[in-house]
């Protein structure tokens, strides 16, 4: 591929117009909930910006975040970035194979040193010595560590890499961990979602090659940008929640109604991301609109919380038996005491 | 874990033991207890135990027309914030699901916001019962830590409630965790404090008739 100097270069090449692009710019920034005069400059800071050379690492991982991102919304922009920022090593997208990509990524890391950015899919087990995951003959662990010595920030893509994922749903069996458990001294990003939403990972990247520094971060570590609204305040079935209309299951007469689906299961009140504002494909639908609930897919430990059709409000645990073995330890200590109580009294009587 | 797991799980299921066992040990120590001989010859003409009984909870309804008056405050006030009570914790869709997960009963429920407003009222009548407790100087002579503790313990998940579906304070999980931690303090201390007159005020009062009938009061 020819080398381009700046992404404004790469898009007018691609028949790309200046216009088009400070569209599509702002339409990420109105995504972020950016500042107009900030989306403005995002667009001219892009359009500037040089190539960044970015490592991706693909580890315990379905590869269903890869795919989400290369559908997404404005392929051709979106696609165009994401080449022009993923060039040097992507094991699920790159044509070669062997010793010599491994080679590029050492090649990369040593031309970029402290400014490329790593961006991870999948977890990382650490079980065995790592042996359920490696590649070219190293454990995940080895190659994360390695990669991200130099490097300027970390992506984790997805919720197996922000947060273990289903890799490390109990009992976990690798004994896989997310990358910032293992990397201690680098700025994290955290782009949860099973997979993410497609415009949370390119609106990111944007801002990073726009204004060169991570986005504001939640306390998970996610861009506040994306993930600061709650699912179920943003909604559009949250009248029928106040109203108290909830289908019961997914073929009632609620649910073809379009009713509340708090009732078969749906996380959305303790869930944050961009689904309810942003959607899927374009802005056509998400789950909770296709008639699903919300699973929680960008909550840590989602895979573990209960079940996906037990109501929230459901308590979680041994439940049952606690307290069937509270109700008779009760009655027994209370028969106890009262035959205490008899006795003594029969005692003071006949004394 | 989080705090919110924390709290559905390992606190309110230990909670709920607690108050089970708690419950159970109370009950059965005072119905097994067994009742001194009453060597008494009934009136004649009287209810049965069990009529005297249910007359006497039912008259208790209402305050003795000799303190009507007197009492109108603590009587209307003690009637808004009990059923305030039964309306928000058995008519609340979450509620509901809670109890049917645990016991598989349900029934319909209110609107949410209605569960919202009648929680609001019922935080105020608190709020106004604890107020009359403190500035009634005879009350507050009477009232020991058992009342003010109970009276925290009840008000609390009312305000913790209001507060996480109005987002006052903290993010939703956040709230929604301190609400049931406030549900799990309620449940363990409900079968050692005042609040276990909700398992005793009736079979009390029954007792009552049906000993005051026997002897034609
Ligand atoms: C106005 C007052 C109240 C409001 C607005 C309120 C609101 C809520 C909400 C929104 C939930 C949802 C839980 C979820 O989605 O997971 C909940 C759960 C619950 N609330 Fe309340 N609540 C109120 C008062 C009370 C009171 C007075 C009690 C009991 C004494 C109570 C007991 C419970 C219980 C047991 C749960 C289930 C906990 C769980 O999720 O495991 N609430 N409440
Ligand atoms: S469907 Fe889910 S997110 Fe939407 S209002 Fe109901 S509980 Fe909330």
């Amino acid at each position: 591929m020819a080398e381009f100097a700046t992404l404004g270069e790469r898009l007018a090449e691609h028949g790309i117009s200046r216009r088009a692009f400070v569209k599509y710019a702002s339409y990420l920034g109105s995504l972020m909930a950016l500042a107009p005069e900030v989306s403005r400059s995002m667009a001219a800071e892009l359009a500037k910006a040089r190539r960044q050379s970015v490592i991706w690492l693909s580890f315990q991982e379905c590869t269903g975040c890869t795919e989400s991102i290369t559908r997404s919304y404005s392929p051709t922009l979106e696609d165009l970035i994401f080449d022009f920022i993923s060039l040097d090593y992507h094991e699920t997208l790159m044509a070669a194979s062997g010793e010599g990509i491994e080679h590029a990524r050492k090649e990369a890391m040593a031309a970029n040193k402290g400014k490329y950015i790593v961006a991870v899919d999948g977890s990382i087990p650490l079980k065995d010595g790592g042996i359920y995951s490696t590649s070219a003959g190293q454990s995940n662990l080895a190659i994360l560590e390695e990669t991200c010595k130099d490097a300027f920030a970390v992506i984790s893509i997805g919720t197996c890499a922000a947060f273990g994922g289903i890799p490390k749903a109990k009992p976990n069996p690798t004994g896989a961990v997310s990358v910032a458990d293992i990397i201690k001294d680098k700025p994290i990003i955290n782009i949860p979602g099973c997979p993410p939403i497609p415009e949370a990972m390119t609106g990111t990247i944007a801002y990073l090659l726009a204004f060169g520094k991570v986005p504001e971060l939640d306390h998970l570590g996610r861009p506040k940008a994306f993930f600061g609204d709650n699912i179920h305040d943003r909604c559009y079935r949250r009248p029928f929640y106040e109203r108290g209309q909830f289908a019961k299951s997914f073929d009632d007469e609620g649910a073809r109604a379009g009713w509340c689906l708090y009732e078969v299961g749906c996380k959305g009140p303790v869930t944050y991301n961009a689904c309810a504002t942003t959607k899927w494909n374009g802005g056509v639908s998400f789950p909770i609109q296709s008639g699903h609930g919300c699973l929680g897919c960008s909550e840590p430990d989602f895979w573990d919380k209960g079940g996906f059709y037990v109501p929230l409000s459901g308590s979680v645990g041994p439940t049952a038996k606690l307290v069937g073995g509270a109700a008779i330890a009760g009655a027994v200590a209370g028969l106890a005491a009262a035959a205490v109580a008899r006795h003594r009294k029969s005692s003071l009587n006949k004394g | 874990m989080d705090l919110l797991d924390f709290a559905r799980g390992p606190a309110i299921n230990v909670a709920m033991a607690v108050l089970v066992f708690g419950v159970l040990w109370r009950l059965f120590a005072l119905l097994f207890l067994g009742k001194p001989v009453d060597r008494t010859i009934p009136r004649l003409g009287t209810p049965g135990p069990f009529w005297a009984g249910l007359r006497e909870i039912g008259r208790r309804m209402l305050p003795h027309p000799t303190f009507a008056t007197a009492e109108r405050f603590a009587f209307f006030n003690g009637w808004v914030f009990h059923v305030g009570l039964a309306i928000v914790v058995f008519g609340f869709r979450p509620h509901i699901l809670f109890i049917k997960n645990l016991t598989g009963l349900s029934w319909p429920a209110l609107p949410s916001g209605v569960i919202y407003a009648v929680g609001a009222i019922t935080a105020l009548s608190l709020i106004a019962a604890l107020v009359k407790r403190i500035t009634s100087p005879v009350q507050r002579f009477i009232s020991t830590f058992d009342d003010y503790f109970t009276w925290v313990v009840t008000i609390a998940p009312v305000l913790t409630g209001l507060a996480a579906v109005g987002h006052v304070g903290a993010r939703y999980e956040t709230l929604l965790a301190i609400h049931i931690l406030s549900i799990a303090v309620l449940l363990i201390w409900l079968p050692f404090g005042k609040l276990f007159h909700a398992f005793l005020v009736f079979l009390s009062r029954g007792q009552t008739g049906a000993f005051l009938a026997r002897r034609g009061v």
